[in-house]
């Protein structure tokens, strides 16, 4: 079977520094941090972490009521951010509608929010007396991509995988390779999430979570840096339109950049610690199939959350893999880590680092962990020609997936 | 709660949960056709009145009879007296022989 070539006409986001790529992008140069002190986490007995990377407040009513009330904040992010994608993309409700164009999208979990709305009241009554109606649509596992698809309108497939942190890279990955065996033409990948201050309790109890920032909230998290303490969960979505190029060519749209390669494996060592080994096979296996050599890549976006382990056991891979030459940075430093959608909104951020000729470095990076792997770290925003670039997904589950983009479409 | 008041609490309450203009809140509204309800707002719709008036509706067979916003003002209204008389009846019955 020949496989198609697949590329990306469309980004979309909503992000703790804006909403939309403008403001995503001039935000990461300015070096704009979206993590704030968040009250909501006093409320939880003994949490030590009271940071959070949050989306702007959007109400949604531009998306009528009929849609949104099946929506928790997760799909309204994913559903704001397809509606940008889209129009970027030039594609219409006709494109949405006919069948060739479909949805991948996944959260972490379903909307805690919900549910703890829903059991404040049956916890004391028992009774589903206030059980409303689209409860369910707020909390089902394919809530995400299932509402963007109603709201849309759209008919392809609509599929809703969930892996933790690594969603984004894997629905990306995903789209990928269902535009490429011919099922759909386009596809709308990625992810979203909602803050709730459970997410951050769950870092917090594993001794994950950052907690000594906690008065100076834009200086975590800080990936790679030695006095790193942990992850700041955040929120909102990332999409990308993925099309086949042929598609692309045909309606005559521009090209962000094509996708040349995605792997994704596990590792069954441990659920929640990482392994560089597997790591590694994951960026090698991606790059074989981008059929290109670790020198030929220009940039490595991390998945780098500035947990203890899990910088130093990036770096060993992505040193094994690239040497010490290639640039790396996470942008975790900005936008906090926003699960689900973080790998979408990071590649997105990517791709338009591609175009845009301007390599974001690692905020909050001040002095680089010792126990990290040589690898070139920049400091500052460098003007520079960046024709490839390796985005990495990592998750507990002992999930990892890798993208591998490149800027145009010369062979 | 007088008739006007019973009828001002269903339409602020059918505003506020479904988004409605003060305007498209006539009784002769069809709540389908005119107000864009469905048979999930509708779950919601008896939710709404049930915490308005503090009454169990879900069960109600004039329920179903419901089509415009002026049936829900009169189910309403004919609801609240029924309860009014029945309180009046147990009212009457709990105060005994009075020799």
């Amino acid at each position: 079977m020949t496989l198609r070539r697949v590329v990306v006409t469309g980004l979309g986001v909503v992000s703790p520094i804006g909403r939309g790529m403008p403001a995503l992008m001039d935000g990461l140069v300015a070096g704009k941090s979206g993590v704030v002190n968040a009250p909501a986490l006093s409320v939880i007995k003994d949490i030590r972490s009271r940071v959070a990377a949050l989306a702007p407040d959007l109400d949604g009513r531009e998306i009528p009521r009929h849609f949104r009330r099946s929506m928790s904040k997760m799909s309204i992010y994913a559903t704001l951010a397809c509606q940008e994608a889209l129009l970027q993309a030039g594609l219409t409700a006709e494109h949405c509608a006919g069948g060739r164009l479909g949805v991948v999208i996944g959260s972490t979990i379903q909307s805690t929010d919900a549910i703890e709305g829903f059991f404040r009241d049956y916890l004391t009554t028992h009774a589903i007396e206030q059980m409303r109606s689209t409860l369910f649509f707020q909390i089902m596992n394919h809530s995400c991509a299932a509402n963007v698809a109603q709201t849309l309108g759209i008919t392809g497939r609509t599929v809703a995988p969930a892996a933790a942190c690594a969603t984004g890279g894997q629905t990306v990955g995903f789209g990928y390779e269902w535009i490429a065996s011919g099922k759909q033409d386009m596809m709308l990948c990625g992810g979203a999430d909602e803050f709730h201050p459970l997410a951050t309790a769950v870092f917090d109890v594993v001794n994950a979570a950052s907690t000594r920032y906690n008065d100076r909230p834009t200086m975590t998290p800080r990936p790679f840096d030695r006095q790193r303490d942990g992850v700041v969960c955040g929120e909102g979505g990332g999409i990308v339109v993925l099309e086949a190029l042929d598609s692309a060519r045909a309606r005559g749209v521009p090209v962000l950049a094509e996708l040349l390669g995605f792997a994704t494996v596990s590792t069954p060592d441990s659920i929640s610690n990482p392994s560089a080994g597997s790591m590694e096979e994951c960026m090698r296996l991606a790059l074989e199939e981008a059929k290109l050599r670790p020198e030929q890549v220009d940039y490595v976006n991390a998945h780098a959350t500035a947990t203890e382990l899990g910088d130093i056991a990036e770096s060993a891979a992505i040193h094994r893999v690239f040497g010490h030459s290639v640039p790396v940075s996470s942008l975790k430093g900005h936008l906090g880590h926003t699960m689900a959608a973080s790998g979408a909104i990071e590649l997105a951020a990517t791709i338009a680092m591609l175009n845009g000729g301007r390599l974001i470095p690692t905020l909050n990076l001040d002095e680089v962990e010792p126990q990290c792997a040589p690898l070139r770290l920049p400091r500052q925003v460098e003007s520079v020609s960046l024709r490839t670039a390796v985005k990495n997904c990592f998750a507990f589950g002992g999930i990892n997936s890798t993208l591998v983009i490149r800027r145009d479409t010369r062979d | 709660m007088t008739d006007r008041e019973i009828i001002e609490t269903i339409n602020k309450a059918m505003q506020d949960e479904f988004e409605l203009s003060p305007g498209a809140m006539r009784p002769e509204a069809q709540l389908t056709t005119d107000l864009g309800l469905d048979s999930l707002d509708f779950v919601d719709m008896v939710i709404v009145l049930q915490n308005a008036f503090h009454m169990k509706i879900r069960d109600e067979k004039a329920i179903r009879e419901i089509r415009t916003l002026g049936d829900i003002h009169q189910f309403v209204l004919n609801k609240h007296r029924e309860l009014a008389a029945k309180s009046d009846q147990t009212t009457t019955d709990n105060r005994g022989p009075t020799t």
